[in-house]
């Protein structure tokens, strides 16, 4: 024990004088997933960090920031692996990562590793992150895959008139814990979920997956992103799919309502639910469009910002305001900073945030549904607006508790 | 064939009861029991038929792979490189010409143009030396990759099947009868079966040309004993070219079909060569029969895994790969 704690003082004090001999920057480490199954999120969320810092500027009183990038591809062990090689070879001092939900989970234990350095998550959405023995320097301005669901069962049940829906996801913790969102919904309110299936991530063919989907159903959830999407609506529309889909949050989201080719198409009229609706009205969140829009040529981005960016934006803009409330202070393993952090309340494009004793997001929560603009480019238009969504979607603790943690088959479809 | 029923009849055995069970499955209608013990027939069907349309695939990649590996002996780990390479260059002509057909064509010409300078540039200078070559092809497929992530971006492209291609067909295969009595045929996307017979006809044509052709003659032998047919007066190095620049070519084909029924994206490259080594493992090296064979049972085999044990999908192609190398590690179908 006594060994550790001198190592670790040891490295404290490396990088308080590797911060002396630097003079006047703050090294921030970024992690994204620029390759593999979800490389255009990841661009998309480096996309929203820009902009965040063209707003915001890079100034923290007469410091400056200096973020240096890492890449990962939605593993866990490749984020750690990024984490580590930011922390031990760049010597960052604050980390904004990571994109990914099973990426969340290992960099949340990791950072229990380093409790002097400040770990702000930068989109990903596993609720184990945060729900389950929580680091305390690990922060997430964004909501988790769960409460990103809510509205979705009702809306579906109720509006729609959904009785029997299906669902497909990946096989990994963030759409667990969509699924979770929405079954417990749709479920509490006498919904059926006949079918999961879940599909690796990477799955390249599901010709398979889409001939096992159920025909007596209402609905077919999707719970997919990045290339495993476009491949699912592509193949999906080979092999004529006529169903009515529902779909998770980065199932509608720019980075697949925008990709190439027309079997997105599919998705015109599907329902969904996310931190986000691309035509919020909201003059908070057009500026943010606005500014993403102007940050970059047209062919460089997406028509409007994608999840990923609207979370990088968020995350990037708790870390600066913070930082300027504090006048860029991160002596006493940088205590006054995450004091700054775990109260700071964000007036975020995508609404309020504000941060729960886990340092998990309450924010605001959207259902949407698919249109086309008459130019054939897709958006997701605002149908409900859920304010202050917390994380266990408006149930007692002490019930949710019992729910179970998101999995293949948790939680059951039922009342609790 | 008869010579092998002579020498096994157990195994023959099993392979006549083995195939037979396997037609009763596709032709019969399945009495309930058995859709209640293993699902509908529908998914099933579906299944075999993905597995064979994906295997059509693994074939046009793997099929180059062993060419040149039995030919030149030389590892070319940037295969896949060529792969992804024929599919952007198909989805840039297919999008600018709107021509489908037109794509493949400038695909094949443009990645066999690239194995033809791969082979002049680099695998002539460094002939016989195996390890060279494999350290020099991984490191070019690396600098490939980031090439074509500087060029085409992490995004994913879709080469947009022709019109007269989109949708499904009926196959005349009964998945099930209604309760009038009115049979329920299985309902198949036609792009996948037209890849799927266009991946036959170049196989065959393969077979054909390898064994009935002077060029093929000149190749197998080759395979056999390459200084022996350098002495003999063959120019060697121009029928490596050709080779090198047929598999290549073949390669920038299936990228054309891949990135028409499932999508081009960065580690696209890396999936295809891992798929065409085991292809080619379990088949055999340097054997075409061996390839198709490989190809059918990996793309067999990811697909019934992904319907009836998803979980366990991905661990079943490697099983098989563990299996072959440990019962018949040349291959089942190789000749030495």
């Amino acid at each position: 024990m006594s060994k550790c704690s001198i190592g670790l003082l040891a490295l404290s004090s490396l990088f308080l004088s590797g911060a002396a001999i630097a003079q006047e920057k703050i090294k921030v480490g970024v992690t994204a997933t620029l390759e593999g199954t979800y490389t255009v999120l990841g661009e998309d969320g480096m996309r929203g960090h820009q902009t965040a810092l063209n707003v915001l500027g890079k100034k923290i009183g007469d410091k400056e920031l200096e973020f240096i990038v890492a890449s990962t591809d939605a593993t866990p062990d490749s984020a750690v692996r990024a984490v580590r090689k930011l922390i031990e070879q760049d010597r960052v001092q604050i980390l904004l990562s990571p994109l990914s939900g099973d990426e969340g989970i290992a960099v949340k234990n990791f950072a229990k590793t380093h409790p002097e350095l400040t770990f702000i998550n930068a989109a990903s959405g596993a609720q184990e992150t945060t729900y389950v023995d929580p680091a305390p320097n690990f922060f997430r301005y964004n909501m988790d895959g769960a409460q990103w669901q809510v509205g979705l069962g009702k809306y579906a049940y109720e509006d729609k008139k959904y009785r029997k829906i299906a669902t497909v996801g990946e096989d990994y913790s963030f759409i667990y814990t969509q699924v979770f969102g929405l079954v417990l919904e749709f479920c509490g309110l006498g919904g059926q979920v006949t079918n999961r299936q879940w599909v690796p991530l990477g799955t390249k063919d599901f010709a398979s997956v889409i001939a096992a989907l159920p025909d007596d159903v209402d609905a077919i959830y999707l719970g997919l992103g990045g290339a495993d999407a476009v491949n699912f609506l592509n193949q999906y529309q080979q092999a004529g799919g006529k169903a009515h889909l529902m779909g998770g949050s980065i199932m509608i989201d720019q980075t697949i309502l925008s990709s190439k080719g027309n079997a997105k198409n599919a998705l015109i009229g599907t329902i969904a639910a996310s931190g986000q609706a691309d035509t919020w009205e909201d003059p908070g969140w057009q500026k943010f469009v606005k500014a993403y829009q102007d940050a970059f040529p047209p062919n460089k981005r997406f028509p409007s910002p994608s999840l990923l960016a609207t979370n990088y934006y968020g995350s990037t803009m708790a870390l600066i305001l913070a930082l300027r409330e504090v006048n860029g202070d991160l002596s006493d393993n940088q205590s006054k900073f995450k004091a700054a952090l775990a109260k700071i309340e964000l007036d975020a494009p995508n609404g309020k945030i504000k941060l729960d004793s886990n340092r998990q997001a309450i924010g605001t929560n959207f259902v949407t549904e698919v249109v086309d603009d008459g130019k054939g480019a897709l958006f997701s238009k605002v149908v409900k607006v859920i304010p202050n969504v917390n994380q266990t979607l408006g149930y007692d603790p002490a019930v949710f508790s019992k729910i179970g943690l998101p999995s293949r088959t948790v939680p059951e479809c039922k009342k609790y | 064939m008869s010579r092998f029923i002579e020498r096994h009849p157990a195994w023959a055995l099993i392979v006549i009861i083995a195939v037979a069970i396997a037609l009763w499955l596709i032709f019969a209608v399945w009495p309930p029991g058995l859709e209640e013990a293993i699902g509908r027939k529908r998914v099933f069907l579906n299944a075999v038929f993905n597995g064979i349309t994906l295997g059509g695939l693994y074939f046009l990649v793997a099929s180059g792979f062993t060419l040149i590996f039995g030919l030149m002996r030389n590892v070319n780990l940037a295969h896949g490189s060529l792969y992804l390479f024929g599919g952007y260059v198909g989805y840039a002509i297919s999008t600018s010409t709107g021509s489908w057909i037109l794509g493949f064509i400038v695909a094949f010409v443009l990645t066999a143009l690239v194995g033809v300078l791969l082979q002049v540039i680099v695998f002539r200078r460094m002939e016989g030396q195996d390890l060279r070559q494999t350290m020099v092809t991984i490191g070019l497929s690396i600098v490939f990759a980031d090439l074509m992530l500087w060029a085409c971006g992490g995004d994913f492209y879709q080469i947009q099947t022709p019109g007269w291609l989109i949708g499904p067909v009926d196959l005349p295969l009964i998945t099930a009868v209604k309760s009038s009595g009115e049979p329920v045929y299985l309902r198949y996307p036609m792009v996948r079966l037209v890849i799927f017979a266009a991946s036959v006809v170049i196989g065959l044509a393969m077979w054909l040309a390898l064994n009935r052709t002077r060029i093929g003659m000149i190749i197998r032998a080759g395979v056999d004993d390459r200084d022996i047919l350098a002495a003999t007066g063959v120019r060697i190095q121009l029928v490596f070219v050709l080779v090198f620049a047929f598999g290549a070519g073949l390669a920038g084909i299936a990228g054309v079909v891949g990135g028409t029924f499932q999508s081009l994206s960065p580690g696209e490259d890396i999936r295809f060569l891992l798929a065409s080594l085991v292809v080619v493992i379990v088949g055999g090296m340097g054997s075409i029969p061996g390839a198709a064979l490989g190809a059918l049972i990996i793309g067999l085999a990811e697909q019934l895994g992904s319907v009836y044990i998803p979980t366990y999908a991905i661990v079943v192609t490697f099983l098989i790969m563990v299996l072959v190398l440990a019962i018949r590690p040349q291959g089942l179908l190789a000749r030495r």
